[in-house]
């Protein structure tokens, strides 16, 4: 027999033992949940480091208040599958000022409903580790990211002063506030997460496949009608066969035109259109460097 | 093929984690950022956001597409040109996937070069045809060493510039062969390369066509990756324990090293309690076997405490277990490292307090000379002695990199400050000293006194050791034992080099065996100049460390140092230094007054 692992089952093993030995260090750690697929693959890798026990520790979802309607049902339905625990948190000051990225503009806005929203829920339930679902491979900036991922008493990362990691040796080591953000998936590439998500059967939110949408063009992005909160200046909105390669605010999210409606087909068009799924997200284009600027002030 | 093969393909892959290091501008981001384009995995937005990045601050001219801005992530990194932490790429042919951990050259990171090289299989070294093997090169190339990376590949890049001679290549690879034989490396691939221009990189290359070796990408297809686990030793650090119901208890971790079947007698650390396995655990149903590196939950057959941080290894091949240890640490922040400080350790899964009870030496990575020193700077490499607060469980780095490696971390700042690599273990009754009290306390003399004999010698046993310009301190070293020997005095010239197919017969000429080396010699010192001789002995490549050590070791009995020629150690340690020129008779006249005068000649004070 040889002793070899394939490519995907070591990720899978090194996310495993990621999970358990920040579990094993932390007195409070939570799991971000945003819904999206890579969320999904870090929560079955959850529920195989604890099995045949539960998920020890809840997720948390922030609700910007403008995510699709369709990922806050599949959210609540495969918790519930699940049985896991689940808290979600909005900034509720920030909902009853009616926040919306149509009058702050996506970055002030973001900053508002996600980052100071995340911060607070962190501060409210003192988690002193908040595992995230982020990859090296998504964007320039986070090449350089540890697994374990130090943030200050503001929850700041600051680039420059990073944690050495060496070897599989995490350093968890954390004084009163202070916190870890711990990325289980962070050699896993979005290939890897969609043969995952293939050969483990995990579910996804539907707008991840092609159907007929409502939809408007704005700036070259698709952006889709989800409600009736997006201001239409005389714009009709126009059914059209998209999906969704990233999912977020829906306002901030483009769709592209397609018509892969499986995994199969979702991955032969990734390798085949090569657009990197970054590009449909507004937030990326905020000027150079905007995702690296994000994590300083505490956003992942 | 179709996409549902593809995927699979994907899938089955083997993995290979590479290490790039190279020095400011000897094209390393370009190389990789080749390897990335060349791999057709870097996505068209990506090249469309790079073509408009290269326009602003990029340094490849009109037109060409500068590689290596695929690479710099931060922003501050990238406005300097440099960058300066460790990055981790990714791509993937159809044979296998790739990470690359990029690494820095400048000088004052050498700990990111530890960090980056800690999980990789395989390092790149980079050298500018149009320097060859610079300070640079060496340190990066002792660093792998020092780190066991098991494989090697010399990349000798901007080949366009010299014309693609093969010369420069050739005296570039004899170059860097000389060196690197000092530190055991294992077999050393060699490539002539145009990161910039492409040749060797993915295809041979047409201005090359004398090089018969394989292009980079091939050999990195290629290289066996199965070799860098321990498959012999069972290790099992202990992560978690679970009891989701009263029927169910199992024990969570990865497996560092080894392979494990039920049925298989285990010893659980530090109780020593044996048990059988039960069930070996996992979401996706039981397991047969399981081996590294493998996340597996073990169910035992008997109800044993075992807690986080513990060890599950087979009963009959057991790690050391102790308190007491020896390492190499590379030290990672601005506080020292010092002698009597407490530092948290993290080792496989187990955390407690260490002590730095001995900071023996510090390595300068440049020279390779040993100094012993106070204080570990940021950067500095140095060897340790260890003495924990609960016993570790490990084996030796060189076998094992998961159980044998450590992070120090400051109890106050909760950095991580230090790397360590075990080296060995120090028995618990027998506490890790550099001094030889416990030796000497322990010596079972004979009838014969030592003054007994320096009364019939008519001189004290002493140890005259020859350093420095090696065509002259041989030749020196003979005519002194003959000279003093016809002066009827008991002298021994002994080479050194007689001892590596007998007393040293098992370990190798290189600077990870020179402890040893120094060790043994050391002792055989003590006991020549015990048994009243003056031992004569010539001995090349020592340092202040090495000196400082043969004192130590040869101590009560006194040690003479004669230094000829050029020799880069500390004057202090140097007894006599004798200048070129002379004749042998003036030089052993100069050397036997100096006896003398340290009266190790009895005959000429009485």
């Amino acid at each position: 027999m040889k002793h070899q692992l394939s490519q995907l089952k070591q990720l899978e093993a090194e996310s495993i033992r990621i999970i358990r030995d920040a579990y094993s260090q932390f007195e409070n750690p939570v799991m971000l949940y945003s819904i999206g697929k890579d969320s999904g693959v870090m929560v079955r890798l959850a529920q195989k480091a604890f099995f045949p026990g539960k998920v020890p520790f809840p997720l948390l979802h922030i609700d910007s208040t403008f995510k699709f309607k369709e990922m806050i049902q599949f959210r609540d339905r495969f918790c519930k599958e699940e049985g896991l625990d689940l808290l979600v948190h909005s900034n509720e000051e920030g909902r009853a000022a009616g926040a919306n990225p149509f009058d702050l503009g996506s970055r002030k806005y973001t900053d508002l409903m996600k980052t100071q929203a995340l911060l607070a829920a962190l501060d409210h339930h003192k988690f002193d580790c908040a595992f995230g679902g982020a990859r090296r491979d998504e964007e320039k900036s986070r090449a350089k990211e540890r697994i374990f991922s130090f943030r200050d008493q503001h929850h700041q990362w600051d680039p420059k002063n990073q944690r050495p990691e060496l070897w599989a040796n995490y350093n968890a080591r954390v004084n009163p506030g202070e916190s870890v953000r711990v990325f289980p998936l962070s050699n896993w590439t979005e290939l890897d997460v969609w043969q995952y998500i293939r050969l483990e059967n995990i579910p996804i939110v539907p707008l991840y496949f092609a159907k007929k949408r409502p939809v408007v063009n704005r700036d070259g992005m698709w952006v889709m009608v989800d409600d009736d909160r997006l201001p239409l200046d005389g714009e009709v909105p126009e059914e059209r066969m998209v999906r969704f390669r990233t999912l977020g605010c829906y306002p901030l999210t483009g769709a592209i035109e397609s018509e892969a409606d499986t995994v199969e087909k979702i991955v032969e068009e990734m390798m085949t259109t090569r657009l990197s799924e970054r590009s449909t997200r507004a937030i990326d284009r905020d000027g150079d460097a905007s995702m690296e600027q994000k994590k300083r002030e505490g956003y992942f | 093929m179709d996409i549902d093969q593809f995927l699979n393909q994907h899938e089955n892959k083997s993995l290979l984690r590479l290490l790039t290091c190279g020095s400011v501008d000897d094209g390393k981001s370009t190389l990789i950022g080749r390897l990335l384009y060349d791999s057709k995995l870097i996505f068209d937005d990506q090249l469309s956001a790079l073509h408009a990045d290269s326009e602003r601050i990029g340094n490849a001219g009109d037109g060409e597409i500068d590689y290596a801005l695929l690479l710099d992530g931060l922003k501050a990194e990238r406005e300097q040109g440099i960058t300066i932490d460790v990055a981790y790429r990714y791509f993937a042919t159809p044979k296998r996937k790739f990470i690359i951990a990029d690494t820095p050259g400048h000088e004052q990171y050498t700990r990111n070069m530890a960090t980056g090289a800690s999980t990789a299989d395989l390092a790149l070294i980079l050298i500018d045809a149009r320097l060859g093997v610079i300070t640079q090169t060496k340190r990066h190339t002792f660093l792998v060493s020092l780190l066991g990376l098991k494989h090697i590949v010399v990349v000798v890049n901007k080949m366009d510039l010299k014309d693609y001679a093969e010369d420069v290549f050739e005296s570039i690879k004899a170059d860097f062969e000389a060196f690197s034989s000092e530190l055991d490396m294992p077999n050393v691939t060699f490539i002539p390369i145009s990161a910039l221009k492409g040749d060797n990189v993915v295809a041979p290359s047409k201005n090359m066509a004398w090089h018969a070796g394989e292009p980079l990408l091939p050999i990195l297809e290629e290289v066996d990756v199965a070799g860098g686990i321990n498959t012999d030793d069972f290790r099992f650090p202990v992560q978690l324990v679970s009891r989701p119901d009263l029927n169910f208890r199992g024990f969570a971790g990865t497996i560092a090293s080894g392979t494990i079947r039920p049925g298989d007698l285990i010893k659980a650390l530090p109780s020593l309690k044996e048990s059988t396995i039960k069930r070996i655990v996992t979401a996706d149903g039981d397991l047969d076997e399981a081996f590294a590196p493998q996340s597996i939950m073990l169910e035992l057959n008997d109800e044993i405490d075992i807690s986080n941080g513990e060890m599950i290894v087979h009963a009959e091949n057991l790690p050391h277990i102790s308190t007491h240890l020896e390492a190499s640490v590379v030290w990672m922040t601005e506080a020292p490292l010092k002698a009597g400080q407490t530092y948290i350790i993290r080792q496989t899964s187990r955390t407690t307090k260490a002590k730095v009870s001995d900071l023996n030496y510090q390595v300068d990575v440049n020279t390779l000379q040993k100094h012993p020193t106070e204080e570990l700077q940021l950067n500095e490499i140095g060897r340790i002695i260890l003495t924990t607060h609960l016993p570790l469980f490990f084996d030796p780095y060189i076998r094992n990199r998961e159980t044998g490696s450590f992070i120090l971390i400051d109890p106050i700042t909760n950095t991580t400050a230090g790397a360590g690599m075990i080296e060995r273990h120090l028995s618990d009754d027998k506490p890790a000293s550099k001094s030889t009290d416990r030796r000497e306390f322990l010596w079972e003399q004979g009838l014969v006194t030592p003054g007994n004999r320096a009364q019939r010698n008519r001189h004290k046993g002493k140890w005259v050791l020859f350093i420095g310009d090696e065509s002259q301190t041989h030749k020196l070293a003979k005519d002194l034992e003959y000279k003093l020997f016809n002066k009827r005095l008991q002298s021994y010239y002994l080479g050194l080099s007689n001892l590596s197919e007998g007393l040293e017969a098992d370990i190798g000429d290189n600077f990870w065996d020179r402890e040893e080396h120094i060790r043994r010699i050391g002792e055989l010192g003590r006991i020549l100049t015990d048994a009243g001789l003056i031992f004569i002995s010539s001995l090349e490549r020592v340092d202040d460390y090495d000196l400082t050590r043969l004192k130590a070791l040869n101590s009560p009995n006194e040690l003479l140092v004669i230094s000829i020629g050029e020799c880069a150690v500390d004057e202090k340690h140097i007894d006599l230094q004798l200048e070129g020129g002379g004749t042998a008779e003036e030089r052993i006249k100069t050397i036997e007054s100096e006896l003398d005068r340290h009266t190790g000649l009895p005959e000429y004070n009485i």
